[in-house]
């Protein structure tokens, strides 16, 4: 267990109530945000575009983390219900000519609603048997967006038009990633703050119930039907956020974008940021985005020693994706975020142990 | 008529290989309670272990079987040992996530010593084909259904009668009990890894020997669920049925609607299942209800 915050006194509920109550999680809350808010001023454009990449896997890392994390249900269905983000909105704004904002929202409430059809068998199944539940959700999802040619005109893909809303559009080349940047900083940060406040009300805490005692939850008055499905519905309106970021950001939507080694990945990154904190979640999409780059940038660096891993740089990948996971679970199964917590620990305590 | 007893045939051999295949993964679950995702992997490895044995190394074929016996044998005890066992105790997402983990692993390895292109070998299964009722069926085909059952047999015989088949039985059924009863549960765990390698390289060399050795022999890997969960998740005779059961559905559906309905059909029947009847047709009604 991470160590309480020793010599905290709170004298009114107020107080209690607060995210933040030391000196210390103000002063780091203020050096992230001076950090992120300089972040696109001194980033080229290529670290800015993984930037993008990692806040549009924040949203998505969160939404999952509500689901698996939170209420302990394990989903391998994320890349289905990012695709039904995805090509919703893409097909609602261009298509059907909805503003893109309302677009975004009517894709987010249908993937809720998706999602929760997906549930269903978590009614009467749990863990491996809602694992195998959600596995096929993603095969029939991904079967149609494959065959189901309306969908992108028998193209095969869809091209996005470039986001605009309000009268604004995204610039071109030079500001592209920039104004992307600020566009989704503000909703991951929605998301992330959604996310933090959702396990704070009743509605969150039974969720967490269902997770931790299913049956002590329901003999204490939990509708665990309905906390189940609700977990469904909100998990999906994250991922279907995502989903719709992912299409309007990459401005082409196509099929391979939602594999089921796309809810892999995304299973990784909470596992990796630590199952049940947001803010591993957080972490882990950091992680799990950037670890493909930097094994890129380590062996073009051993290029001349050892030639052998470049050539085998997409194998190399995916072996240090499964080692990466094996790993943690065995020594830290709490993830990134238990390893901050105890290193935040450390200095709380010094120079004492414990 | 001679196409359906065509299509018959190969909803049979593709079935019997799939009930191999979903043998191991019943195998493992029903000793340790460990799903494994990593099964069509252990497919994979084992097709290409017995290719590096009989082609690259050109061992007569006897000593290739038996070296990628051993060398599956102890892919499943290290796999057991290095990553199943400090995983004991923890919570079923992390289990099932951690096999995901080593699928990758495994796949990723065998990318990186044979790279992605499909190997062929040398033909083990004979080649041609046999009239039956006006329609040519290929004899690697029956070969293969042959095969599958032997191997289905004796691993049945072997849980029913033999020592370490009992008491393989006895820890699947009650752990504690079984230890009490001098039974060693570590072993009996590395057994059961060990058994679903052997059982998956038989599988892997089959569907190896049919087409061809490449990655997408690691596809099985994902059809054994609706397997499985047709047959019932700890019933050994329930893997044949729902192989069988899958393959001809498979093989049906592109046969006579649509090839890429094929792909999918064994999921939605899957969802179905799950719907009306969770633990399959011989599984055990243990499942919690909420």
């Amino acid at each position: 267990m991470a160590a309480t915050a020793t010599g905290i006194h709170h004298r009114s509920y107020t107080s209690e109530l607060r995210l933040r109550a030391t000196r210390a999680e103000y002063v780091r809350l203020g050096l992230m945000t001076v950090l992120l808010l300089v972040l696109p001023f001194v980033l080229d454009n290529f670290w800015l575009s993984q930037a993008n990449l990692i806040l549009i896997a924040v949203i998505g890392a969160v939404g999952l983390n509500i689901l698996v994390g939170y209420t302990g249900q394990i989903s391998l269905g994320q890349g289905g219900f990012l695709a039904v983000g995805a090509y919703s909105s893409a097909i609602l704004s261009d298509r059907i000519g909805l503003p893109t904002p309302l677009a975004i929202l009517v894709a987010v409430l249908l993937t809720a609603a998706v999602g929760t059809f997906f549930g269903l068998p978590g009614l009467r199944l749990k863990g491996l048997y809602l694992a195998i539940a959600t596995l096929a959700s993603q095969m029939i999802i991904e079967f149609v967006i494959r065959r189901w040619d309306w969908l992108t005109l028998d193209q095969g893909y869809l091209n996005v038009e470039r986001l605009s809303f309000f009268g604004f559009e995204i610039g071109g080349r030079e500001v592209f990633e920039q104004q992307w940047y600020w566009v989704l900083l503000v909703l991951a940060g929605l998301a992330v703050l959604t996310a933090r406040n959702l396990f704070r009300t009743g509605l969150g805490r039974s969720f967490m119930a269902v997770r931790d005692q299913d049956i002590a939850a329901e003999a204490i008055g939990v509708n665990i039907p309905r906390a189940k499905l609700t977990a469904f519905a909100v998990s999906s309106a994250f991922v279907g956020l995502a989903g719709a970021l992912t299409a309007h950001y990459s401005e082409v939507v196509s099929w391979e974008k939602f594999t089921l080694d796309v809810s892999i990945l995304y299973l990784a990154m909470i596992i990796v940021g630590g199952l049940g904190s947001i803010a591993g979640a957080v972490y882990g999409a950091i992680f799990m985005t950037l670890l493909p780059e930097l094994i890129r940038q380590l062996s073009l660096g051993v290029d001349d020693t050892l030639p052998f891993l470049a050539d085998q740089l997409p194998a190399v990948r995916n072996a240090v994706f499964g080692l990466v996971i094996i790993l943690f679970l065995i020594l830290e199964p709490r993830g990134l975020d238990r390893i901050w917590q105890r290193i935040k620990d450390y200095f709380r305590f010094w120079p004492f142990r414990y | 008529m001679s196409t359906f007893i065509n299509q018959l045939a190969y909803g049979l051999a593709d079935g019997s290989i799939l009930a191999l295949a979903a043998l191991g993964f019943v195998l493992i679950y029903k000793a340790t309670g460990v799903i494994n995702f990593a099964q069509g992997e252990f497919l994979l490895v084992g097709a290409y272990m017995f290719y590096t044995a009989f082609v690259v190394m050109d061992l007569p074929l006897v000593v290739a079987v038996l070296f990628g016996v051993v060398v599956a044998t102890l892919i499943g005890v290290l796999v057991e040992r290095l990553i199943l066992r400090p995983m004991v105790g923890e919570n079923p997402i992390s289990i099932i996530m951690v096999t995901i983990g080593l699928s990758s692993l495994l796949k990723a390895l065998v990318q990186a010593f044979y790279g992605t292109s499909p190997r062929s070998q040398p033909n083990l299964l004979p080649r041609g084909s046999v009239d039956i009722l006006g329609a040519s069926v290929p004899i690697n085909r029956l070969a293969a259904i042959v095969i599958a059952a032997i191997v289905l047999t004796a691993f049945t015989v072997f849980f029913r009668k033999s020592r370490h088949g009992i008491a393989m039985r006895a820890v699947a059924d009650d752990q504690q009990a079984a230890m009490t009863m001098g039974i060693s549960v570590r072993r009996i765990f590395a057994l059961a890894w060990a058994l679903a390698a052997v059982s998956a390289l038989i599988a892997g060399v089959l569907v190896g020997d049919i087409s061809a050795v490449d990655n997408n022999i690691a596809a099985f890997g994902l059809l054994v669920f609706p397997v499985v969960i047709l047959g019932g998740l700890d019933s050994v005779p329930g893997t044949i049925i729902g192989g069988l059961t899958i393959g001809l559905l498979k093989q049906f559906t592109a046969g006579y609607l649509d090839p890429g309905l094929a792909t999918v059909i064994p999921y939605i029947v899957l969802v179905l299942i799950l719907l009306v009847r969770p633990y399959g047709i011989f599984g055990e009604t243990r499942i919690e209800r909420v």
